[in-house]
């Protein structure tokens, strides 16, 4: 199967580590990875501030590139490592007009967040992962409420050689990004980080994982500066690990 | 809308409106340690009690979509059941007054009391009261009004708007609350809830019996009988309406239903979303004064239906969508956002998410055009509405509408320099970040910058002040590790370069 990455501005440029653990773990399930350096942002930091002149032209790049993608250049699906970005498109049908908003509508259907494509698409819990250590799952807000993400990345998880899935009361409240929200009102977006982290801390994990660099930002900003030991680890990071579990793990 | 007396309204008002001050309410809420213990525990405890009663209805979202469907029906039609309402109403002997604004509404109570010279009025809890100012007009006008409704006795005591829809003195805790009474009735008080609240019902108990007025909202108007739900716990709704001479509801038209049969979804949906009740302690349907052979009732009752800028909203489909909510609260008890701040920092009787929508929606954009703004955009709050409202794309849209205006009503989105300032440096910032996104070489370059700041600044944290929006960043958190190269520009992300080396077709 050929994919086509987007990889998401905020990885490509902050989480290089994770961007290249999303394409090991996609060829480790035998799909052929394409990626066009074209491609930049989503257009979704404009949009969600409700500025649409400068969101569509940013948006409508990012669709163009990916439907040439799906429709000329043989690729059978579009995944990206955030269901928020992927949860964009699905805003540009109706951001966009036209040919583009058709288009859109077409790279919408075809983009998959990372762990909806194993899971979904490709049928894929076990990926030959091992990582030791406790986790618990943070659910980011739109590939929750927007995809229906809940149980495929536990799935993952579940199946990783090593790892301790253990269920956060507050894994589907909100860390408190929210793109421009978390500097135009920062004290309530640390307070948002906050109530996820107390309970954090009284689980006893390792690591805090999701699918979103934008939310495992936040988290990690607010962890750092709380001092804590808990880190933040990407989905994908965890699922192309290949680390020697000692001790009797499972 | 084209119903007799009413004309076609333009925004409406909201009592005591001071959401472009939601800058400086927001750190004050923030810094009430009390406050954010008392929301966090509250709110916690009302979530829960939701979910677990959801949790026993089999056809969930088939109840949903029921509601949804009764209340965009009722919408879709709602002249025509307006004046049903109207029709059967005045047919069962309820005085049916129409009212295209705030201003209105409260001159027809003012004259209802001025003619049965009323002195003191006992209020039932109700929003619409609070969204008009019907208690400070009264006392104008000389009139005592007295809420029975606990929560709501107590910020009338505490001289303080309600800062929860249902719940409006969530903010307080029960140490406080005994403190205030103490004060007020000028002798000590029980330490206990039970303790307390037989102290407020002894209290009241008294007004119900002096006052010649009652006032109450009402939840639900049925077309087809002219009658209307109250649904309450306390039982002081029901004194409101039965034990004064005069009963005055007011009611936003949008709180039509088309058949009485429309009730029972509602119902059943309403309690369990607002207090994870099966069902509430009483429900009372109004259906006329009392007649020549009942002992009780009032003699006299008036139903105000309150547009106040309501009908614009059903212009446009989105924003028609806000006009379905029964005001369960459950939004704002699943708020993240909420939960920091509680309902006084957004400076409207209408707090929270559905606050966030309504209030800009009602009193135009000029007056709250930073609310639509306190959202991450979650989606919990649509993910728990028993009617389906998409108060994160209404948000979005009203968001939209406060950047760029909305020249079809001329609603001019910002009125404070403070507040036009800042979005002008956000409209700055995105045109450069257009900018940086229209090519690759431009992104790769402004991404290289980026993870330069943020080395220096990790390094150097008091430089952030001078950073642009990583001034708000550092309040509190880390600036992200740099890792000193993109993605694009390693080994791996070269390798898939395949649309450059062999383009297929």
């Amino acid at each position: 199967m050929r994919i086509a990455l987007f990889v998401t501005c905020l990885m490509d440029q902050f989480r290089p580590d994770a961007a290249e653990a999303t394409v090991s773990v996609l060829e480790h399930c035998g799909c052929e990875v394409v990626f066009d350096p074209r491609q930049t942002c989503c257009g979704q930091p404009a949009f969600n501030a409700g500025l649409h002149q400068e969101a569509i032209p940013v948006c409508r790049g990012a669709v163009r590139l990916l439907d040439e993608q799906i429709t000329r250049g043989g690729c059978d699906a579009i995944v990206t490592p955030s269901g928020s970005c992927a949860a964009m498109f699905r805003h540009a049908i109706g951001l966009l007009d036209g040919e583009d908003a058709a288009a859109a509508k077409r790279v919408s259907e075809a983009t998959y967040e990372l762990s909806e494509f194993l899971v979904r698409r490709l049928q894929r819990i076990d990926v030959g992962a091992s990582w030791p250590g406790r986790v618990a799952w943070h659910d980011a807000c739109h590939g929750l409420r927007e995809l229906g993400i809940k149980r495929e990345p536990r799935q993952l998880l579940e199946a990783v050689d090593g790892l301790e899935l253990v269920e956060s009361a507050t894994c589907e409240r909100c860390c408190g990004f929210g793109g421009t929200f978390s500097v135009n009102l920062p004290g309530v977006s640390v307070g948002m980080a906050d109530d996820k982290i107390d309970e954090l801390e009284t689980l006893g994990v390792d690591a805090i994982v999701s699918g979103d660099a934008s939310c495992l930002m936040q988290l990690e900003g607010r962890l750092e500066a709380r001092g804590s030991r808990i880190r933040g680890v990407h989905l994908a990071e965890i699922l192309a690990a290949r680390e020697s579990v000692t001790g009797n793990g499972s | 809308m084209t119903a007799p007396g009413s004309e076609s309204s333009g925004a409406g008002s909201i009592h005591h409106l001071h959401a472009n001050q939601f800058d400086d309410l927001v750190p004050r809420a923030l810094a009430n340690v009390e406050l954010r213990g008392a929301l966090a525990k509250a709110t916690n405890t009302i979530r829960n009690r939701r979910a677990i009663a959801l949790e026993g209805i089999d056809d969930l979202q088939e109840l949903r979509s029921r509601a949804k469907a009764i209340k965009t029906e009722a919408l879709a039609h709602l002249d025509e059941h307006l004046e049903t309402f109207e029709r059967h109403a005045t047919a069962n002997g309820i005085k049916v007054h129409w009212a295209a604004d705030a201003e209105t509404a409260r001159s027809i109570v003012l004259d209802i009391a001025r003619m049965n010279k009323v002195e003191l009025a006992v209020k039932a809890k109700s929003m619409v009261s609070e969204e008009i100012g019907l208690n400070d007009a009264l006392i104008d006008a000389g009139v005592v009004p007295v809420e029975t409704d606990l929560g709501e006795w107590i910020v009338q005591l505490a001289e303080e708007p309600p800062s929860h829809i249902l719940a409006p003195a969530i903010h307080k805790r029960r140490r406080e609350i005994r403190d205030l009474l103490a004060r007020v009735l000028d002798r000590p008080m029980p330490d206990d809830a039970a303790g307390l609240t037989e102290v407020a019902r002894n209290e009241l108990r008294e007004r119900f019996a002096q006052a010649d007025l009652g006032i109450s909202g009402a939840n639900f108007l049925v077309a087809e009988t002219g009658s209307f739900l109250l649904i309450e716990n306390e039982g002081n709704i029901r004194l409101t309406t039965s034990l004064p001479r005069i009963h005055v509801a007011v009611a936003g038209i949008e709180k039509i239903v088309a058949r009485l049969e429309d009730l029972g979804p509602l119902v059943r949906i309403i309690t369990r979303s607002a207090t994870g009740q099966p069902i509430s302690c009483y429900q009372t349907l109004v259906t006329g004064p009392k007649t020549s052979l009942e002992d009780d009732g009032p003699e006299e009752i008036h139903l105000i239906l309150l547009d106040n800028g309501r009908s614009k909203l059903l212009e446009d489909d989105l924003t028609a969508e806000t006009l379905r909510c029964i005001r369960c609260s459950a939004c704002l008890n699943v708020c993240p956002v909420y939960r920091q701040i509680g309902g006084h920092a957004y400076g409207s009787v209408y707090p929270g998410p559905i606050g966030a929508i309504f209030t800009p929606l009602i009193a135009g954009m000029h007056a709250a055009s930073q609310l639509p703004g306190a959202s991450s955009l979650c989606g919990a709050c649509r993910e728990v509405c028993p009617v389906d409202i998409d108060i994160p794309g209404v948000l979005l849209h009203l968001r939209h509408r406060a950047a760029e205006g909305d020249r079809s009503t001329g609603d001019r989105p910002m009125s404070d320099p403070r507040t036009m300032e800042k979005n002008r440096a956000m409209r700055r910032g995105f045109r450069l970040w257009r900018w940086a996104m229209g090519s690759s070489r431009r992104f790769q370059m402004f991404g290289a910058i980026g993870r330069l700041l943020a080395t220096v600044v990790s390094r150097v944290p008091s430089l952030a002040r001078h950073a642009g929006p990583l001034a708000g960043w550092t309040d509190g958190r880390a600036v992200p590790r740099s890792p000193g190269r993109s993605f694009r520009s390693g080994a791996v992300a070269r390798r898939l370069r395949l649309e450059e080396q062999n383009p297929r077709r």
